[in-house]
């Protein structure tokens, strides 16, 4: 309950949560890549388009220059409604964004923005170097320039081999890769990446990881949505969590989810039937094979330990527990029913 | 400028690597196929049917081509999301409307060109030498390049604001109408009343009189185009292609898009 009382005082206000939890003042200093404020989005639907459904309340936010900021969220939260709006693909009802101090109105920013798409999907009768030329061409590289950038990049996201192929004949990670590659052909500052690991295979991910790593070491700015927890915790300064089209919550990706952690658990094998004998955890372990898996709580863990080791158990992993993501914004959206019910009940 | 463009001509690299240009060859042979037939049925006005039949299927390809490609350079962006990597770089919307008209009036360039050289080898190999009323024919075509201008604005124009189904229905309906124009401002019937003559006349003036870029019966003719009617009609298209970009510029620039 600690952490959702602690997300929901800050909802909205990313960075008082900065100032108490202390973090780097240095980036504080900094002016924000991205600043948002009171960001609204609305859609009318039905007859005559009367009706309205809000997809985004009020975003406050800010993303500091140089860090990697994790959008959180599930489906339909309110993530690519709100980079949509940051990239000016679709307009705000209320409220306004600046990303390096300039307003999302004014095209010329964009030069210093990198963006990728949702499931990117680009002309498919280009190769892949002719797309990239394309978007090279837009931003104003010389020839040489272009030439050279499109070989770095296919390199850099691994294409090089399938450069010369129509984009219709690429695969959904490989459409990936290119959308990768165009949002930081020109070197952008602010690169904005919605769900940039959808769609690849374990070898891809890391790839992109590593690409974003890499942004961060060069001083870029990344702002990219995931629903996937543990790619947030890996790459984030700091995560901001979204749900029903509101922020509830900013902060370091071990305060978001950390604090949650559910218990320990302990994959090991026994010597022998002789082992399992001694063991009294067995009880509580699930076999798969040679394998046993035992949750428990975290003040049992090193007592358990000893047992096995006394058994002569061969450890083979010692993990915290931590929710899925879905558990986590089950919790966060059962809260906010839970929340919604009590102030029923007490003004009836 | 650099933007439209760069748009542009990706815009004529799509239309030729989806075999718009294909067409052509249906052209080709539709033409090869009149050659033979009028020199058995048409003794003496091999030449009239030729321009006719020639700059007839001219006009309705690049109709065909004009509102199907038309009304899709924009909606089957947005269907496909292809433009979203494209409007979050430096590009205005309004650049991004006008590289795309730019590129298929570009194209549409190149396919009634082609087809207008294949009119004249047709007309060659019923008719040599070539006389000078024969040049006549190149302004006929010149003035169905026009045409189709102003019917690609009006297809991106419809579709902005709707349906690539409702768009082309549109397109054409406006078409149509337009064609019809000019009857509608000399139209005298008995049962009109005045009110309703006046609201016609309006309409009218509004409609695009395409009825204003069609000179097939005088070029088949062998009789001249005047030169005011080509300015006039260059000049005509320039200002109302003008104002229906600048219309679906202002509503493209608010969309949504999906």
């Amino acid at each position: 309950m600690f952490l959702w009382a602690l997300l929901l005082a800050n909802s909205g206000a990313g960075s008082a949560l900065t100032g108490r939890y202390g973090f780097s003042k240095n980036r504080n200093m900094l002016n924000p890549a991205i600043e948002i404020e009171n960001l609204s989005k609305e859609y009318p639907f039905g007859f005559l388009h009367l009706k309205k459904k809000r997809s985004l309340e009020s975003l406050n936010m800010e993303v500091q220059q140089g860090e990697v900021f994790g959008f959180l969220g599930p489906n339909g939260a309110g993530k690519s409604t709100t980079i949509k709006l940051l990239m000016r693909l679709i307009f705000p009802t209320s409220g306004t964004a600046r990303i390096l101090g300039k307003s999302i109105e004014d095209v010329s920013m964009h030069q210093q923005i990198g963006y990728l798409p949702e499931q990117p999907y680009f002309y498919d009768y280009l190769t892949a170097a002719e797309l990239l030329d394309y978007f090279a061409r837009i931003h104003g590289l010389k020839a040489g320039d272009r030439r050279e950038r499109v070989e770095r990049m296919l390199k850099k996201v691994g294409l090089e081999t399938a450069k010369k192929l129509q984009l219709r004949k690429y695969s959904k990670g490989m459409l990936q890769r290119a959308g990768l590659a165009q949002a930081i052909l020109h070197d952008p500052e602010v690169v904005v990446l919605d769900e940039p690991m959808s769609g690849l295979d374990p070898l891809g991910r890391r790839e992109v990881r590593d690409i974003i790593l890499e942004l961060k070491k060069e001083g870029r700015t990344v702002l990219f949505s995931t629903h996937i927890l543990s790619d947030a915790e890996m790459l984030c300064d700091r995560v901001g969590v979204i749900v029903g089209g509101k922020l509830r919550g900013v902060g370091t990706p071990r305060e978001i989810v950390g604090i949650q952690a559910q218990g320990m658990e302990i994959l090991f094998e026994l010597p022998g039937p002789a082992g399992e004998k001694k063991l009294a955890l067995l009880e509580r372990a699930t076999k798969t094979g040679e394998r046993y898996r035992v949750q428990l709580p975290e003040a049992e863990l090193y007592g358990d330990l000893d047992e096995l080791k006394a058994a002569g158990a061969r450890i083979l992993s010692v993990a915290q527990l931590k929710p899925t993501l879905e558990e986590f914004f089950m919790n966060l959206v059962e809260a906010d029913r839970a929340q919604a019910n009590a102030v029923e009940v007490s003004s009836q | 400028m650099r933007n439209v463009w760069v748009v542009a001509t990706n815009t004529f690299r799509e239309a030729v690597r989806d075999r718009v240009l294909y067409n052509l060859v249906f052209f080709a042979l539709l033409m090869m196929g009149a050659a033979v037939l009028v020199g058995q049925i048409s003794i003496g006005i091999e030449e009239s049917v030729i321009v006719s039949l020639g700059l007839t299927a001219i006009s309705v390809i690049g109709i065909f081509i004009a509102v199907f490609i038309g009304v899709g350079l924009v909606s089957k962006e947005m269907d496909k999301r292809t433009l979203y990597a494209l409007l979050a770089k430096p590009v205005e919307r309004w650049q991004f409307l006008l590289g795309k008209y730019g590129g298929l009036v570009m194209t549409l360039a190149v396919n009634t060109g082609a087809m207008a050289v294949g009119l004249y080898v047709v007309l060659w190999s019923v008719k040599h030498p070539l006389e000078r009323s024969d040049w006549y024919v190149l302004m006929a075509v010149y003035l169905i390049l026009l045409k189709l201008g102003l019917v690609v604005a009006l297809a991106m124009l419809f579709s902005c604001f709707t349906t690539p189904f409702l768009a082309i229905l549109f397109t054409v309906g406006i078409y149509i109408a337009g064609v019809f124009a000019e009857d509608l401002r000399t139209m005298q019937a008995m049962d009109i009343t005045p009110a309703t003559m006046k609201l016609l006349r309006g309409i009218s003036y509004v409609l695009p009189n395409f009825e204003n870029f069609n000179v097939m019966g005088a070029v088949s003719h062998a009789r001249g185009v005047p030169a005011s009617l080509v300015w006039h009609d260059t000049a005509y298209t320039i200002v109302y292609a003008g104002i229906v970009l600048i219309g679906a510029a202002m509503v493209f620039s608010r969309r949504n898009l999906k």
